[in-house]
């Protein structure tokens, strides 16, 4: 899922600072799992705003919601009866769900109250970890299911760089190397002989996000 | 003869490295190299090593092939995209430049300009791939040349690694000689079993083997290689004569000189990596006969 960080309360103030009234939003998906934008986050980051705000003498009002989906339009427009009192709204979803609400409301200013991170996996209680780039062309089937996109610091195809020790990254200690996880797990499924494939470069400029903007268009879905 | 024509008889070669100033003076430089004329078979010059910004191979490479110096150009992956690379490969080839030692590269995070974005675009089997394609007339994407380059090419191995690191080392030197690797490099060696162990591990592909050795300059260097160059392991027999050097450079010299005579029955040629004691070259030539 989509994993975000809350942004300093310092940095948030400042988007705030001419404004007496807004919303803030939450979403119920990605950033409740990561507990950086959810039902809890807001009624929390909303406390901190409002005292904040009463320390410096300018006292904020924060209305606070939680759509299911920040990202879906529908669920967008059930804001709009609550951004027509606001003169700003703050949002702790992920970018996506930030421009969501930007499109929806053209009239009312929208910021950002979390960075977007990456798109990654619980490893433990309070611990994510990356896991995929949505880089467009997926290889796991030839990787034993380790991205060496998302998880090598040198996104190497063929083999590790020869930096890694004790099968951690030279880049990032605390990382271990994508190619070592390739190799135990391949060997594990008795398939270490995928490593001896050459592994073509990758045709960034057409599948990734270096093409520019990206678009799946469904002609079986659209009404 | 050249150092391609030595390597293809089957004579020992005599590389030392040389790395670009940070800026444009090249009094040393050419100093270093006038040094080891007639003596090393090629000058070797690095490509933005451990991403530290710094004048490029191509310029000296060039420079020093004027006055008569046989060099290797290197190109690495890491801070150019397939245009560029390739580009840059037909830039060397027009200037007369056929040696080349194509590497993955350092991260820049590990560098002098840690917040640069690394280009992640083809990995060095990629561009192993590219001088490849430009040797048969054409580019990445089939379009045709017009005049052809020919390129000796060489890349790294990590003759050190142990254990299941080795074998992965061995699948991927068969994967770069798929790619038309001419020689390996190896990354730096102190110790002559390790070379034995790897040497023999990869004596099937008949791919020749250069053997690298930085100069040890003192224990505290020695001790930092341990502990963070992986699969560098400095026997202790080294550090304690390095402990008990009166004349650090004497003392660098009879190591390095010990490990070449060890290494010279097991490979195809040694690199040297001075790391700002060029001076020694030399002499660390005399004494082991080259």
């Amino acid at each position: 899922m989509i994993k975000a960080e809350q942004k300093p309360l310092e940095e948030i103030l400042l988007y705030l600072k001419s404004y007496d009234r807004i919303l803030l939003s939450g979403c119920g998906a990605c950033v409740t799992v990561c507990q950086a934008g959810g039902e809890k986050e807001v009624g929390l980051l909303a406390s901190a705003l409002r005292m904040a705000r009463m320390k410096m003498g300018t006292p904020l009002e924060a209305l606070e919601a939680t759509p299911a989906r920040q990202c879906e339009p529908e669920f967008a427009a059930e804001l709009s009866e609550t951004v027509e009192k606001v003169e700003a709204v703050l949002s702790v979803a992920c970018g996506v769900g930030v421009q969501t609400l930007a499109r929806h409301f053209p009239k009312t200013p929208v910021f950002p109250g979390v960075n977007t991170t990456f798109l990654g996996e619980t490893v433990t209680h309070g611990v994510w970890e990356e896991r995929c780039q949505a880089c467009g062309n997926c290889i796991l089937e030839r990787t034993g299911g380790v991205c060496p996109v998302a998880r090598c610091a040198k996104q190497l195809f063929n083999g590790p760089c020869g930096g890694s020790s004790k099968g951690k990254c030279e880049i990032k200690r605390e990382a271990d190397c994508a190619w070592q996880l390739i190799y135990d797990r391949l060997n594990g499924l008795g398939q270490l002989y995928r490593m001896e494939e050459i592994i073509p470069a990758r045709r960034w400029g057409v599948e990734s996000r270096d093409s520019g903007l990206r678009r799946i268009v469904r002609e079986d879905l659209k009404v | 003869m050249t150092f391609k024509e030595r390597l293809e008889s089957g004579k020992f070669v005599v590389v030392a490295e040389l790395q670009p100033p940070k800026g444009i003076d090249l009094s040393e430089v050419h100093e270093h190299a006038e040094r080891w004329r007639g003596r090393v078979d090629a000058v070797n010059i690095p490509d933005l090593q451990n991403a530290i910004m710094r004048l490029g191979s191509l310029s000296v490479c060039a420079l020093l092939k004027g006055k008569g110096i046989e060099v290797i150009y290197n190109l690495s992956c890491s801070n150019r995209n397939r245009l560029a690379l390739q580009s840059e490969l037909l830039n060397v080839s027009a200037l007369g430049l056929k040696n080349l030692l194509l590497l993955q590269g350092d991260h820049p995070s590990i560098g002098d300009h840690f917040e640069a974005q690394p280009v992640l675009d083809l990995d060095v089997i990629g561009l192993l791939g590219a001088a490849k394609r430009l040797q048969e007339g054409y580019d990445l994407m089939g379009n045709d040349l017009k005049g052809k380059p020919v390129f000796f090419v060489g890349t790294q191995v990590n003759a050190a690694a142990k254990g299941h690191i080795l074998d992965l080392e061995v699948m991927d030197m068969e994967k770069k000689i798929r790619q038309g690797v001419d020689f390996f490099f190896t990354g730096s060696i102190y110790e002559p079993g390790l070379l034995e162990t790897f040497v023999k591990k990869v004596a099937h592909f008949k791919v020749p083997i250069i053997v690298s050795i930085t100069l040890l300059k003192s224990v505290g260097m020695a001790r930092y290689i341990n502990k963070h160059v992986e699969g560098a392991s400095i026997p202790d027999s080294v550090i304690d004569l390095l402990l008990k050097a009166s004349d650090k450079q004497k003392t660098c010299i009879e190591i390095a000189g010990d490990f070449i005579r060890a290494a010279k029955p097991l490979c195809q040629g040694v690199q040297i990596i001075p790391l700002g004691w060029e001076n020694l070259v030399p002499a660390l030539l005399d004494q082991v006969g080259l």
